[in-house]
């Protein structure tokens, strides 16, 4: 049975509203603005622009906009912004989410169908809202007998991944959450994770098809990741560095992608295998196992495994382009200001972003959002127009057929260097 | 199908005896695996299988989940009211499934069908064997994870059921072959119509041959997959387009021709090597065949004339025993019906193609790997409510 109100009163519905405004209104003056006082007594704030930031000048900037700029203009220099907010997290999600609703609508139309339409009014434009509403609202189901803290931690322990290689990319020339010497080894150092995480959680749940999807999960993974290395290490070859920031840079006037087609398919194949899609989708193969390792997933589970789904192919792709595709490289488009050159009132300052719009930064990030989705939408063809593939074929192109394939391009890619193409001093080498 | 397609399906064999040779079922390293009722893959059916690895070792169908009693159902209705409830079974291809019945009865009751009723009636059991194989079709594709092959066939399936909706006045239980002929004569404008869809849909076809048929990753799945041997074939009691791809041209339409199919030219569809892809494709074939066959019906349909022949409020026959079938999209549909003399009748007995296939399921799926099991499962064209009846 609903449990509703029998007798619906509109004075009770208004009584009880201001009942609830003034239980907040109590609590928060007598128990929540103390404590925020006793942290902030402890707590040293930092210095933006020689101020101390307190709450009350973070909170000028919204009646007085010549403060806002440099308020935000600190906050942007912060590690916090770029593992939060930019080259971090909040970018990969919302590319996440896009990609989803693009997915939806591009499928849709390679399907004769419509796609998304009622949510939102234009074309089903907040389908992924509601889905996410739905997730969330919904009863998360634990199966008897499962290894309960596997079972909680794994779907975190996987968008934790997907994001913690997001944190590698370069996105535009300084704007890289952590630019180690060594990134492209720590990218696969990092999807090796997965699919342990994957045979976790199936073996977690404690069911038969979770248990044979999480071991085709971690035959294939396995599988695809030589050849995934070997691919990338021909761009390694040519641009002479691990760094990611370095491989992008090298690569300003010719892409490597004209030197090394076959890497850059066999990297574009082994991709599609790491997260999944069809036509390797058979860890979630739905007409044989239910739903693979995804079979006891339910509410947010799924929708965190879903998530990070979607961030790892944001993430592969966008490692595509800095290998394959030049990075941020591309022609300047931005003007070197924004608005009309000469002196501006505080109001046009912050519409034309002073001080914080950079030409070099923003066209940068334009051209490598732009090749990141192109290489995402390759990703998503495949759903169109492939049947799903047999786990034997599956495991026979991964060891056999790709490795050959990676390895041809790795002696091109040496020819160039010992042919004085490429490497130190090479005819090509920029810089 | 040229020789390359032949030395995989021998290869196959070689492979698949091989397996089949070193297990047994009772072995602690097997894993029992409950495909259904429940399961995506399934159906209304559930069938048992045993893993040893990726290897299926052993299977056992259980159907039964959709039993109805259809047959039971009969004897207690006059030969006219088991018309609406017999279709229910395969409610896609209800016209068919109702043909056979109203040829049993009419043989028991002794009544020659108007020729234009003739004509209509082939036409809807041809039209409905479209809607039927495209819906069997586009269940195949997403079985394969083809799901571009599910949104296609479930959209033009709409071409026809367009029409049957337009000529019967419902879009799938038409309940208008009927003993004597049909319930009504054809709309007006209807043959412009038809052929108008029939044209539109053989451009369909021939993309549906581009991205399903001729992919490369589908011949890789379904080429040497499941074979049945023709012999096995005969011995196993298969039909229809299981029958046809073991290179059995067999074809109960041309075989033994019922109402006007004599006057029809058209040709059996099959293939010779009878895997996976065989059963896939066969049914495709038919359904190019069937647009040959609608074109022919609407040209030498008499242009006036009755369409059902007088029939009594109660029809009965004399009491006896008949027994006739017709090649629906499953295979050979037959009706046996024993009659007392009496308005209703003693016993009916409805053997339907789905049930014989589904025999050779076991023999198929033990010794294959899990992944093939839903090619070939349904591949089997396999319709579990009418098999449960």
């Amino acid at each position: 049975m609903a449990s509703y109100p029998q007798e619906f009163r509109f004075g009770n519905f208004i009584a009880s509203i201001i009942w609830l405004v003034f239980w907040v209104l109590l609590i928060v003056t007598l128990v929540a603005l103390p404590l925020i006082f006793i942290i902030l007594f402890y707590v040293p704030l930092p210095l933006a622009n020689g101020e101390v930031l307190t709450p009350y000048l973070f909170l000028s900037m919204v009646v007085d906009p010549t403060r806002t700029l440099p308020i935000l203009q600190f906050f942007m220099q912060t590690d916090l912004f770029k593992i939060a907010v930019f080259p971090g997290f909040t970018y990969a999600a919302l590319i996440a989410a896009v990609t989803i609703f693009v997915e939806r609508k591009f499928l849709a139309k390679m399907q004769l169908r419509i796609g998304p339409l009622y949510a939102g009014k234009i074309e089903g434009i907040f389908q992924l809202l509601a889905d996410g509403l739905k997730l969330v609202s919904k009863e998360i189901i634990v199966p008897s007998g499962a290894d309960k803290p596997i079972f909680w931690a794994a779907p975190i322990a996987f968008v934790a991944t997907a994001a913690a290689v997001t944190a590698l990319i370069p996105v535009a020339p300084g704007w890289v959450v952590a630019d180690l010497d060594v990134g492209i080894v720590a990218v696969f150092a990092i999807l090796g994770f997965f699919p342990l995480i994957a045979l976790l959680f199936s073996w977690a749940s404690n069911s038969k098809y979770p248990f044979i999807g999480g071991l085709r999960a971690l035959h294939q993974l396995i599988a695809f990741e030589i050849p995934f290395i070997l691919s990338a290490l021909s761009a390694v070859l040519l641009a002479g560095t691990l760094n990611l920031s370095g491989i992008a840079e090298a690569q300003q006037p010719y892409w490597f992608v004209l030197f090394l087609p076959i890497s850059a398919f066999v990297f574009y194949i082994s991709s599609l295998a790491e997260v999944e899609r069809v036509p390797f989708d058979l860890p979630e193969a739905e007409s044989e196992i239910v739903a693979g390792w995804l079979t006891e997933t339910s509410g947010m589970i799924y929708g965190l495994i879903q998530l990070g789904t979607y961030i790892k192919l944001y993430a592969l792709s966008a490692i595509f382009v800095v290998l394959f595709l030049g990075g941020w490289s591309g022609p300047q488009i931005f003007p070197q200001e924004l608005g009309p050159p000469g002196e501006k009132t505080p109001l046009e300052q912050m519409l034309t972003l002073e001080g914080i719009y950079n030409p070099g930064t923003a066209n940068a990030i334009f051209w490598f959002t732009l090749k990141t989705f192109g290489v995402i939408m390759l990703m998503l063809l495949p759903r169109g127009i492939s049947p799903r593939i047999r786990i034997d074929i599956l495991l026979h192109t991964g060891w056999y057929k790709l490795i050959v394939l990676s390895f041809i391009n790795i002696f091109i890619a040496l020819a160039l260097v010992y042919g004085g193409v490429f490497g130190p001093e090479g005819i090509l080498t920029s810089g | 199908m040229a020789g390359v397609h032949e030395s995989k399906v021998d290869e196959a064999i070689e492979m698949g005896m091989q397996v089949v040779k070193e297990y047994t079922a009772d072995d602690d390293r097997l894993m029992t695996l409950s495909v259904g009722p429940q399961h995506p893959g399934s159906g209304h059916f559930r069938f048992t299988i045993k893993l040893d690895g990726d290897y299926i070792v052993y299977c056992d169908p259980d159907p039964g989940y959709v039993h109805r009693g259809e047959e039971k159902m009969c004897e207690y209705r006059n030969f006219i009211q088991n018309i609406p409830h017999l279709e229910r079974p395969v409610i896609h291809d209800s016209a068919n499934i109702t043909y056979s019945y109203s040829l049993a009865v009419e043989q028991l009751v002794g009544i020659e069908v108007p020729r234009r009723g003739q004509f209509i009636r082939a036409l809807t059991s041809e039209l409905d064997r479209q809607v039927y194989t495209l819906y069997w079709l586009a269940i195949y594709g997403i079985f394969l994870g083809h799901s571009t092959m599910f949104m296609w066939p479930t959209a033009d399936r709409e071409l026809f059921i367009d029409l049957l909706d337009s000529l019967t006045g419902a879009r799938v239980t038409h309940a208008f072959n009927i003993p004597g002929g049909v319930r009504n004569d054809v709309p007006e404008g209807f043959k412009e119509k038809t052929l108008r869809h029939i044209a539109y849909y053989e451009k369909r076809l021939k993309e549906y041959e581009d991205i399903f048929y001729n992919n490369p990753l589908l011949r890789q799945r379904t080429e040497g997959v499941g074979l049945l041997t023709k012999e096995d074939a005969i011995k196993l009691g298969v039909t229809g387009s299981v029958l046809r791809a073991s290179g059995v041209p067999f074809d109960v339409r041309k075989s033994e021709p019922y109402d006007i199919y004599n006057e029809i030219d058209f040709k059996v569809q099959y293939m010779r090597t009878g895997d996976s892809f065989a059963r896939a494709y066969v049914p495709f074939l038919d359904m190019k065949e069937s647009c040959n066959i609608m074109r022919q019906l609407l040209d030498k349909m008499p242009e006036s004339g009755e369409v059902r022949a007088k029939l009594q409020p109660n029809p009965k026959g004399p009491a006896g025993e008949t027994y006739r079938r017709v090649e629906s999209g499953r295979g050979a549909l037959g009706y046996y019906i024993v009659s007392d003399g009496t308005p209703r009748p003693y016993r009916v007995k409805i053997s339907v193609g789905s049930f014989r296939n589904i025999l050779a399921l076991p023999h198929l799926l033990v010794g294959s790997k899990l992944a093939d099991m839903p090619s070939i499962y349904w591949a089997l064209n396999y319709w579990p409510v009418e098999a449960d009846r």
